[in-house]
């Protein structure tokens, strides 16, 4: 998708800084103490999840319109890479909120979503593995994306305001974008924030070459 | 538009003649919700509190809801299917298609609910807002599960492909419609109730809109 080498060397510097000084630098004394850390890692599985999804949902419209075999390759890659990412979301989650809240899950609208957005994308893949023709299954599944997604949004987005009883951080305002943090801890996010980003497209990027040789190759 | 509403009407009748035509299936639903209606009577030995109720309501009425709409595409054989195509447009026999589950629903859930009153006790307080939230509820229900149940058809007739794929996605449309009906079970406050209606509407309109743009590309071969 991205040509050059630049974004790549980039995503393992940003990560390094990400890693290294996430653990080094001073936290303020919030509600959460040291356990704000969890933010640079956790929060960056979701912010990479979220963009791999929005390009599967794109690419799977890109595919109603023009049938290229190609942009089926790049939605299924990229909702494969999210599923990852989306587990590993979860697990850095349940390490925080055991630290936090005293338990691995605890019921909260964000949670719900998390796991329901996981359960729509394994779905998606076995809707895929259930259909042998290749160009029958990727209209299909692109249907399917594009229906879910735009569901899965109705529930992520809207559904924990109206419930409105969210214990997760960063419940108010624009989602994900205006969490609470000092400029310290602002220093760190968000270049972590671009190399997680980063390094999932850099990993779909793999698994779309890999893809296409299979393909190619009949296997 | 107006051969869309004539064909939309013709189809529609189509669907209710073939149900009263081959009666054991909605014999076969009605008996269906009558059972699991029953069982949850025989697991609860005493009368149950309103939030339980309301649950145990839903759920029936998802699996119900699962059940009788999987049908629309999986009864007829895909022979058939090419016939319609040849006669409508996919956008007038997929909209015939949720006019049928959505009557159909309305029906079963107002059954539903009357069995549930009669074996689990009666828990509502306001009536109208329960109505409310059965007639936006398998409205909603009906539509996402038609356009769920054209994708699992044309994956080849799966029915637990018809759970998993629907299950995830109607959830907001089931916490939005539970939390209305539960509020219409309590007496205390109703300050979010009226926002919680509102994203009930919203959903039931983009899903008709998205089924309505989505449904041609599973039409055609």
């Amino acid at each position: 998708m991205i040509k050059g080498v630049w974004w790549k060397i980039s995503a393992l510097v940003l990560l390094l800084y990400a890693v290294m000084a996430g653990f080094f630098i001073t936290v303020p004394g919030t509600m959460m103490g040291e356990t704000i850390r969890t933010v640079f890692f956790h929060v960056g599985m979701w912010f990479a999840m979220f963009v791999l999804l929005f390009l599967s949902f794109i690419y799977s419209l890109r595919y109603l319109i023009g049938f290229e075999e190609k942009e089926d390759i790049v939605a299924v890659e990229a909702a494969n890479t999210a599923v990852c990412f989306g587990m590993l979301g979860i697990v850095t989650g349940m390490i925080w909120a055991k630290n936090t809240w005293g338990a691995f899950w605890v019921r909260d609208p964000k949670l719900d979503g998390a796991l329901a957005g996981l359960f729509i994308y394994l779905a998606y893949l076995i809707l895929r593995a259930s259909v042998d023709d290749v160009h029958k299954r990727a209209k299909i599944s692109a249907v399917y994306n594009s229906f879910a997604f735009i569901l899965w949004m109705s529930f992520v987005l809207i559904m924990p305001r109206t419930a409105g009883s969210s214990i997760h951080p960063g419940q108010e305002g624009v989602p994900l974008l205006s969490l609470d943090l000092s400029l310290n801890t602002r220093l760190v996010f968000y270049p972590a924030m671009a190399g997680w980003i980063l390094l999932g497209i850099w990993i779909m990027n793999l698994r779309i070459r890999l893809n296409k040789i299979q393909r190619s190759t009949g296997r | 538009m107006n051969s869309l509403a004539k064909e939309i009407r013709v189809l529609t009748g189509k669907e209710f003649r073939l149900e009263l035509k081959k009666k054991y299936v909605i014999n076969g639903l009605l008996l269906y919700l009558l059972s699991a209606i029953f069982i949850t009577y025989l697991a609860f030995d005493r009368i149950i509190d309103a939030p339980t109720w309301n649950s145990l309501f839903w759920v029936i009425l998802l699996f119900v809801a699962v059940n009788g709409v999987s049908k629309s595409f999986f009864q007829e054989n895909p022979a058939r299917h090419l016939y319609y195509y040849t006669i409508a447009g996919p956008q007038a026999i997929f909209l015939s298609k949720i006019l049928y589950n959505m009557i159909l629903m309305l029906v079963l859930s107002l059954l539903a609910s009357g069995l549930f009153l009669l074996f689990m006790g009666n828990p509502v307080v306001h009536p109208g807002l329960f109505i409310a939230a059965l007639l936006l509820g398998s409205c909603g229900l009906s539509s996402i599960l038609t356009m769920v149940a054209a994708i699992a058809s044309r994956a080849g007739n799966n029915f637990s492909l018809m759970a998993i794929l629907s299950f995830p996605i109607v959830l907001p449309l089931l916490i939005t419609v539970m939390g209305i009906s539960e509020n219409a079970l309590t007496e205390a406050s109703r300050a979010n109730v009226s926002g919680q209606v509102v994203v009930l509407v919203t959903i039931n309109i983009a899903v008709v809109a998205l089924g309505y743009l989505l449904f041609p590309y599973l039409w055609k071969d």
